[in-house]
């Protein structure tokens, strides 16, 4: 996030898209909630499900799948059109207006309604409740980032913003809601095939080389590696032979699971260090028993770029050992000396070489964490990002064309498959659905269907289905009801007995590789 | 303009702002006025009237907390007329339940017992012909006994403002009042999203977490703080532990961090998967075909080594590491650490767009 959770309370204008957040950021819908009742702020929500904050909408756009480049642009040609933007900041602060300009003309209301299925005037009116708002923020999570064009969407969100001067400002900003505790430290500290701690990249020479001497080591690789589900791509080549999985589950997780467990056969060595046997670590040759957050000391790095402390408050079942215990003792073994007192040891040797943590200690973490970046000791972090010009000087506008799903429904597959969360469950479940109160309130999968297909098809609410691809098929119940539109359908994934994922495509946007999630053609049957 | 105003309280001048309330200025005055219904996260609602001071030249005893503070105001908060009137308003509420403390969870961390106690009170003077209520344990994670509610108002605040859910409201008037679901349902019926807002604001054992249930009291009990575990949101929360087991969850809005003291149902009650039988507890390596307990030593000499000949054979890109968005900084740090400067290969990722 550009900006603070607690900043979105006194927004004049919320937009909010591709996230349910009142089912994967409760407490931040929470947020969002008091300020619509207190009547400062105007909600807009753009999605293609009814979710449940709709209630509290003053706009709700109920756009197809998959046409999220359009309905920006769209916003932004009314914007335009009419003058509405904010023309000092993108004089002072803003570099390549004219593309954008150009690249959003033919986006008029019309062919956006084509496109997306929103009305015309629902977009217009849209348009000019966000640029006539004082501080308008962008919040979004996955439901516009897992496509072929995600990347794109991202980039129409910051256009938007950027053209009605809400970057840089409290209360607006672009905001991703992050979906898991620690996916934006993850990213923070370098688990990423491009770039070190802080995004460093591996191709730049200087940053190798302070990195190798600071790690003791005479060069570091140049070459970017491969991403999460390339790596699956190439373990079924043959390409890649030995894979170590920390903690995730990609038997459940990720696209298309029939391939990634082709892939996973075809590794020679597979490590899974986990909290329990997933089903990942079921095919593994050795399997490392970890200890959990409540088990060890630590940090972590929320979606607002909080980094706060994890304390331990119980011992590890067994003989598990923190996760940093025990990459150091494999890394020992290989020849490379790997010895740390305590995570506050590791924590001091990141911060050093990471210059957005570089002010932070545990010390400093103590009342509340800090917000990066934190570059000295007497720094008091960041709440808002761009306050007077932005990282990179000028903010760049991105002309960018929509470009349609990768896999469009026919004859055979008619409707669009949506995967997503539900409240109760999380991620892949290996938590959730071990924890008695959380699965009981959503035991098992189900397959939100329109009535009005529901009835096409002779399916009656709770009733099984079949549900199907051109990659597999699963069952599960139906729920009929309005959440999803005509020709669409919802599957949460956390189901490893019907995963959903068995279903979804591997397609990638090329330049995220990220899978389109949001995205895919299938079919529905009644199980006789 | 000024806002400063100048107030005086038990015979001693304090200063307050504009705006607060007689029951804000004597609290930041350090001046501890009883109160059941105040919570300091939702609108004032004067409903306890245990937080009743003497205001000179104001009629009757109002309520601290709903009266706003003026310049001059001179204020008594614990005259001999106001602790009478306050014993008589626990005793009232005493009387129109079932507090029974020994056999109640809250039992050492109830807010009603520390002001039966603080008031002196060892007897109840009223009879009355309160009749038991039936108890809604319906869901697997809140019991309602309206038995011990003294209807403050705060679990349906909570609700309503604070998480602006608005699952419960106070249904009939007067001694007849009580806390109902939409069309008094039961609670596992209801439209409720199960963030234990209502738990975390009850001052009495009327609404408790049920798996803690006998599993520790509030004495026993060492509180860690920490960050959740599940989203990104980063809320900060209590573990509580007892015998090396998290047997419940507490917040509290001073902690500090994003959520200001609120969960969702994940952070207050999804945390029994760290005592759950199923965890991983030794290592395991595969023997014959199938997963076997193994030994540290035995698990680690095997992954070293054959991570070793692999990079040997086939050369360091063809190992690949996936780190976690579970796992703490300083692990994806070692992660990353590990796959470059020991490995030599840029293949790490994790399921950061999954």
């Amino acid at each position: 996030m550009t900006n603070s959770i607690e900043e979105l309370e006194n927004s004049d204008v919320i937009l909010l898209t591709g996230s349910n957040t009142r089912e994967m950021h409760p407490v931040i819908s929470s947020f969002i909630k008091r300020g619509v009742v207190s009547g400062k702020t105007k909600l807009i929500i753009a999605d293609p499900r009814r979710i449940d904050l709709v209630d509290f909408a003053d706009i709700w756009l109920r756009q197809k799948p998959g046409s999220d480049v359009a309905w920006l642009n769209g916003l932004m040609h009314v914007i335009i059109k009419e003058g509405l933007y904010a023309k000092k900041y993108v004089e002072e602060r803003t570099e390549d207006f004219d593309a954008l300009k150009k690249a959003v003309s033919t986006y008029t209301p019309e062919r956006v309604e084509e496109i997306s299925g929103i009305p015309a005037a629902d977009l217009i009116a849209a348009a000019r409740l966000y640029a006539g708002a004082p501080a308008a923020a962008i919040a979004y999570a996955m439901g516009i980032t897992q496509h072929i064009n995600g990347t794109d969407a991202v980039k129409s969100v910051a256009n938007l913003s950027m053209l009605c001067g809400n970057i840089g400002i409290e209360s607006g900003g672009v905001n991703p809601l992050r979906g898991q505790n620690n996916v934006q430290g993850a990213c923070d500290m370098g688990a990423l095939p491009n770039v070190l701690t802080a995004y460093q990249s591996v191709t730049v020479p200087e940053v190798r080389e302070k990195f190798a001497k600071y790690w003791g080591v005479k060069s570091l690789p140049e070459k970017p590696g491969l991403t999460i589900v390339e790596t699956i791509d190439a373990a079924a080549k043959g390409q890649i032979k030995s894979l170590f999985i920390v903690g995730e589950n990609p038997m459940i997780s990720d696209p298309d699971l029939h391939h990634v467990e082709e892939g996973l056969r075809k590794l020679d060595f597979l490590v899974v260090q986990d909290i329990f046997l997933t089903e990942t670590a079921k095919l593994a040759d050795v399997v490392l028993p970890a200890a959990c957050f409540a088990e060890k000391e630590g940090t972590f790095s929320n979606t607002e770029r909080r980094v706060q402390r994890v304390r331990k408050a119980v011992e590890p079942p067994g003989e598990a050992k923190a996760d940093w215990e025990i990459i150091s003792e494999i890394a020992s073994r290989m020849g490379y000396k790997m010895k740390y007192a305590n995570a506050e040891a590791i924590f001091d040797e990141m911060a050093k070489i990471t210059p957005s943590y570089a002010g932070m200690s545990y010390a400093r973490l103590e009342n509340g964490g800090l917000q990066w970046p934190c570059p000295t000791a007497d720094h008091a972090g960041t709440k808002y990002l761009h306050k007077e010009k932005f990282v990179r000087g000028k903010g760049k506008f991105h002309a960018i064309e929509w470009i349609p799903p990768a896999e469009p429904t026919d004859s055979k597959y008619p409707l669009v498959l949506i995967t997503g969360r539900v409240l109760s469950q999380y991620h892949t479940g290996t938590m959730t659905r071990r924890s008695e109160g959380l699965n009981g309130l959503a035991p098992e999968c189900f397959v939100e269907i329109n009535p009005i297909d529901a009835q096409k098809l002779g399916v009656a609410n709770g009733e099984f289905v079949k549900i199907s691809s051109r990659r597999g098929s699963i069952s599960a119940k139906a729920v009929v009801g309005e959440t999803t539109d005509v020709g669409m359908v919802f599957i949460p994934f956390h189901y490893f007995e019907a995963a959903a994922n068995n279903l979804t495509i591997a397609a990638l946007d090329p330049q995220a590789k990220i899978p389109e999630y949001k995205v895919c053609a299938v079919k529905v049957e009644k199980v006789a | 303009m000024d806002d400063k105003l100048t107030l005086t309280i038990n015979g001693i001048s304090v200063r307050g702002k504009k705006g607060q309330t007689v029951l804000e200025v004597c609290r930041e005055n350090g001046i501890k006025v009883p109160t059941l219904c105040f919570h300091p996260k939702m609108p004032p609602y004067g409903g306890c009237r245990l937080c009743i001071v003497e205001i000179q030249n104001m009629r009757g005893l109002p309520p601290s907390c709903t009266t706003p503070a003026t310049d001059g105001m001179n204020i008594s908060t614990h005259t001999d007329r106001l602790f009478r009137v306050r014993r008589t308003v626990l005793e009232l509420l005493l009387a129109y339940g079932n507090h029974n403390c020994l056999m109640c969870e809250k039992n050492g961390e109830c807010e009603l017992q520390n002001l039966v106690y603080e008031h002196g009170i060892d007897s109840v003077r009223f009879k009355t012909t309160f009749a038991p209520k039936p108890v809604d344990d319906s869901s697997s994670m809140i019991v309602r006994d309206p038995n011990k509610c003294v209807l403050c108002g705060r679990c349906v605040r909570g609700c309503l403002s604070v998480q602006v859910n608005g699952v419960i409201d106070i249904a009939a008037r007067g001694s007849d009042s009580f806390i109902t679901t939409f069309n008094g349902g039961l609670l596992n019926d209801s439209n409720c999203a199960f963030c234990g807002e209502c738990v975390a604001s009850c001052p009495t054992g009327a609404l408790t977490p049920k798996q803690s249930h006998f599993k520790g009291r509030p004495w026993e009990l060492k509180k860690v703080q920490t960050t959740c575990t599940y989203c990104g949101v980063g809320c900060q929360l209590e573990l509580n532990v007892k015998d090396n087991e998290v047997v419940k969850v507490t917040t509290d809005p001073d902690l500090g961090g994003p959520n200001k003291g609120s969960l969702c149902v994940k952070g207050r009650f999804g945390n029994d998967f760290i005592n759950h039988p199923d965890r991983l507890k030794v290592p395991l390596v595969k023997k014959n075909g199938s997963l076997q307990e193994s030994t540290w030593d035995e698990a680690l000499k095997i992954v070293a080594d054959k991570m070793g000949s692999i990079k040997k054979k086939s050369g360091p890109d063809s190992l690949a590491f996936f780190s976690s968005a579970r796992t703490t900084n300083e692990e994806n740090y070692l992660v990353s650490k590990f796959a470059r400067a020991v490995i030599g290969t840029n293949n790490v990722d994790h399921c950061a767009r999954l």
